[in-house]
């Protein structure tokens, strides 16, 4: 999902200095409005095929809009519906959304001393910490804090407003269709991991670590309950993450 | 309460409760390297493995089916950098168009 943002970005700022100085006064930058937007409605449309999968994978209209409201985690959220949808137990739906979540947190404690909240802001600017918030914010780093803080917050709102809509647009829409398989909703679910992993892949070895992690997956699924192979894999991560350098 | 039910509760809570524990602890945690990089592996490995499982499995065997027309599409779309909405699109349309002629 994060494949838009990473990008540099090269932008005229002539007034830097009083941007940074002022922040009460200081207006936020057009450009800093403009791709958190951007990003905001790109992402967002990606909803439609969250709101589909989870439909053809046996949630409810009101699941899948509440998993898009409450979760909120592009990944998370196709992990828990995708592990469900093909039988595996609550359990490890869960234990794979929430190995795909870590990195949430990760992002929160490079945004914590950048927005400085607490209480009920807090809560808010927790929700909203993902790939995206997150990564707009740190591509405004040469434009000063404040446009770092407005591109988090921007973006974070942004991407919940469309995220949340277009969910909805893609649970009716694949509702009213009946046989997922015959509309190729089977299909576009793994299509739509493969989409979220294709950016992750920079390197031979993520390449190589994704061929195995598909390779241990299906070769565990005749002989263990569904969900499990998927977890299993992350072990494999955890193995070659954790071992000295 | 049936199981989606808490697989929808228990997905959003530990899901926010990551995101609030990154806001709230001190910043030296999970500040070491060996951290980072596993961090950066698991969403590999996890969605590689969704990827395998959603389209080769069925139950618990092994499948080819009309999926992996699917699948070899969203890989051709990809290297042509086709963006996400599109790789999705022509992966369902070309593994519908199989489903139904065969």
């Amino acid at each position: 999902m994060a494949s838009d943002i990473s990008r540099p970005y090269l932008i005229e700022v002539p007034n830097l200095g009083l941007v940074r100085q002022n922040a009460v006064v200081s207006a936020t930058p057009k450009s800093t409005i403009r791709d958190s937007l951007s990003v905001s409605i790109t992402v967002g449309a990606y909803g439609i095929a969250f709101g589909a999968a989870s439909v053809a994978a046996g949630f409810s209209v009101l699941q899948t809009c509440l998993l898009s409201l409450l979760t909120f985690s592009g990944a998370s959220q196709f992990a828990i519906v995708g592990v469900m949808g093909s039988g595996g137990g609550a359990l490890s739906g869960i234990a794979t959304a929430t190995l795909l979540g870590f990195r949430n947190g990760l992002y929160g404690l490079r945004m914590s001393p950048l927005l400085k909240t607490k209480g009920a802001r807090r809560i808010l600017a927790a929700h909203i910490t993902i790939d995206e918030s997150t990564g707009v914010a740190l591509s405004q780093e040469s434009l000063g804090q404040d446009a770092m803080r407005s591109g988090f917050w921007l973006t974070g709102v942004g991407v919940f407003v469309f995220w949340n809509l277009f969910t909805l647009a893609g649970a009716l829409g694949a509702q009213s269709m009946g046989n997922p398989a015959a509309w190729g909703l089977d299909a576009a679910v793994p299509a739509a991991f493969l989409g979220l992993v294709w950016p992750r892949l920079t390197s031979f070895s993520d390449r190589l670590l994704s061929v195995a992690a598909m390779g241990l997956a299906l070769a565990l699924t005749p002989f263990v309950p569904a969900g499990l192979p998927i977890i299993a894999t992350a072990f494999l991560a955890l193995a070659i993450g954790m071992r000295k350098s | 309460m049936t199981t989606t039910w808490w697989g929808v509760i228990g997905t959003s809570v530990a899901a926010f409760a990551l995101k609030y524990l990154g806001h709230s602890i001190p910043h030296r945690y999970l500040e070491n390297p060996k951290t980072q990089r596993t961090n950066l592996l698991i969403p590999i490995t996890l969605l590689s493995a969704l990827v395998a499982v959603q389209t080769f499995t069925e139950k618990s065997r092994l499948v080819i089916d009309h999926r992996a027309v699917g699948l070899a599409v969203a890989v051709i779309s990809l290297k042509f950098r086709a963006p996400f909405p599109v790789v999705v699109i022509l992966a369902a349309l070309s593994s519908a168009l199989v489903y139904h002629f065969s």
